[in-house]
């Protein structure tokens, strides 16, 4: 669905996206992480034709971007850097413009198309109260209502939970797993660990415009291939498992990827076992492997934020 | 999107406003006058004005004369300078293009719906003149008044409906200009008040070099320099020369600065 080959864009001297290569597969939930400043957002614009790439090349649902933005971007949805609407008019009108706006979507479906999104983001009870009087939530749900007017086969959302409360967080989380089950794909980029680890099937890490890991989640999250035990007994155990055992924390690891069998030798040496199972690198680790905190090694320390990077 | 661009145009609300404040002024001159009595001295004051106590027909020109000079550019380079850079500082620009709407068709309905704004606001402020001249100024009717050119002698009914006609025409042309180099300050900037300010600055630079001598060879190119050759449409006979000259003029404007526009906002990286 998405698909990039050395993608960069310089601004100036400065090296905001550089050589990125992606890949999203229909029927992913893609996670696109990156701290702030990273280029995600100069990323997203590219594939969406408002940021024209310096060079690289850009393909979104099988057609080149974005000389055939015509033809795709009207089976893209798109929330870009938080939602935008005029404010002195209600949000049913402000749907209705940037749906007559462009092509895909007839004017006869219109208004059903629009309640039919209203009721999905549960804007369908606010009225004709002007944009300008909503909350940043409800602002946000209005643009994702913009972003599905046309049932779109691709989703591209910056940053969409951001403004909501926590159960604003929860309900955008199903209605994205919602869209998924349906059939779209789903592209998120944030900057949010546990939003992603949550949702999403697969994972791209851009750290300071390089995109150092792309791959399944669940291959991320494997199992190490060590076992995790928590006992109030750490010396009995060490001493009974003779090596095969490092402490970390309160936490003690063990070479071997059998839990139930070494559950049975502490409890029958007398170890007591409070917890004990798999061990799994949680999204956080394999993140923090991958980048490089200071960048003083790739970049030298000069770099400044890309434009357009909202801190 | 062209009927998008004027759906968006007449509801907001800042239209309306700024129309009725364009119409305020010139209400207010013709009260004064039907009041006092006192007119500005033949040839001295804004055009037709002299006239406009005897003969109220003529007010919808002299309406024009007052608001064109400054009012309606400056009505008219906010509402251009707001077109790109109004769109992109409140965000709605990178859904507009991302829904997509090609880069030229939006400059294309932004560019119509300005002229719109021009069209609609000349015509309220003739409309408002002849209703405000006939009620509170000249005192024949208006069928069998002949109103007199500016050189002397007589216009039938006929022919004053004829030319100011044409004379709001002329005003309309007159201000493609100042609407083209606000549009391609729109698109240079994400702020509306620098694109405005922008095109404000051009028209002072533009009305002060016409007052200096050392400055003629200038005259010509200057955007401001035919607009009150709209008066010489009421001279018998008309004397198109400077009105022709105008009309020309603009046109290059608007070709040179909606070229500009076009080459800058089709290439420009959206980071609004």
């Amino acid at each position: 669905m998405i698909r990039t080959q050395g993608l960069t864009k310089r601004y100036g001297s400065v090296l905001a996206v550089d050589e990125v290569d992606l890949d999203v597969r229909e029927g992913d939930i893609y996670g696109f992480l990156g701290a702030n400043g990273s280029g995600k957002s100069t990323t997203v614009r590219m594939l969406l034709g408002l940021v024209l790439a310096t060079s690289g090349d850009i393909e979104l649902i099988g057609r080149p971007m974005p000389r055939a933005a015509a033809e795709v971007l009207p089976q893209v949805g798109a929330l870009v850097e938080g939602p935008a609407a005029y404010g002195h008019l209600s949000g049913r009108a402000n749907l209705t413009l940037i749906d007559a706006a462009g092509r895909g979507g007839t004017r006869a479906s219109r208004r059903r198309r629009i309640d039919t999104v209203l009721e999905q983001v549960g804007l369908d009870q606010v009225g004709r109260r002007p944009v300008r009087a909503y909350s940043m939530g409800m602002r946000q749900r209005l643009g994702l209502a913009a972003a599905l007017l046309r049932t779109p086969r691709l989703l591209v959302l910056d940053e969409p939970t951001n403004g909501l409360d926590p159960q604003g967080i929860r309900e955008m989380r199903d209605l994205l797993v919602e869209l998924h089950r349906r059939g779209s794909t789903i592209f998120l980029s944030s900057h949010l660990l546990a939003e992603v680890e949550q949702l999403c099937t697969r994972v791209g890490v851009l750290d300071r415009g390089r995109l150092v890991l792309q791959d399944e989640l669940a291959d991320l999250r494997a199992p190490t291939g060590r076992t995790v035990v928590l006992t109030p007994d750490v010396d009995a155990a060490h001493a009974l498992l003779d090596g095969r055992s490092v402490l970390h924390g309160d936490r003690l690891l063990v070479r071997g990827t059998d839990p139930a069998a070494l559950n049975a030798e502490l409890v029958r040496a007398g170890v007591r076992v409070a917890e004990l199972g798999p061990e799994r690198r949680s999204l956080e680790d394999v993140v923090l492997a991958v980048t490089d905190p200071d960048g003083v090694a790739r970049r030298g320390p000069s770099r400044v934020p890309a434009r357009g990077e909202a801190a | 999107m062209i009927l998008v661009e004027l759906r968006k145009l007449v509801r907001r609300p800042r239209t309306w406003v700024t129309i009725g404040l364009l119409d305020a002024l010139p209400t207010l001159v013709a009260i004064l006058l039907a009041i006092t009595d006192l007119g500005p001295r033949a040839g001295t004051g804004p055009p037709f004005l002299s006239a406009v106590l005897s003969d109220g027909t003529l007010f919808p020109l002299a309406a024009l004369g007052i608001v064109l000079p400054l009012f309606l550019p400056v009505a008219v380079a906010v509402v251009a300078g707001e077109a790109v850079a109004g769109e992109a500082q409140g965000g709605t620009l990178r859904y507009l293009l991302v829904r997509p709407v090609g880069r030229t068709r939006l400059l294309v309905a932004k560019l119509v719906s300005v002229i719109a704004f021009v069209v609609l606001t000349v015509v309220v402020v003739a409309a408002t003149g002849y209703v405000t001249g006939a009620l509170l100024l000249g005192d024949q009717p208006l069928q069998t008044t002949l109103t007199t050119s500016v050189s002397g002698s007589a216009l039938s009914a006929t022919e004053v409906w004829q030319r100011t006609g044409l004379a709001m025409g002329y005003v309309m042309i007159s201000m493609l200009g100042v609407a083209a180099v606000a549009l391609f300050f729109s698109t240079l900037t994400d702020t509306p008040l620098s694109a405005a300010l922008g095109a404000l600055a051009l028209l002072i630079a533009s009305t002060l070099l016409l007052t200096l001598d050392a400055a003629d060879a200038l005259a010509p190119y200057l955007p401001t320099r035919y607009w009150l050759a709209f008066i010489d449409l009421f001279r018998d006979p008309v004397l198109w020369r400077d009105v022709v000259r105008g009309a020309l003029q603009q046109g290059a404007y608007v070709l040179v600065f909606l070229g500009a526009a076009w080459a800058n906002f089709t290439t420009k990286d959206i980071t609004s």
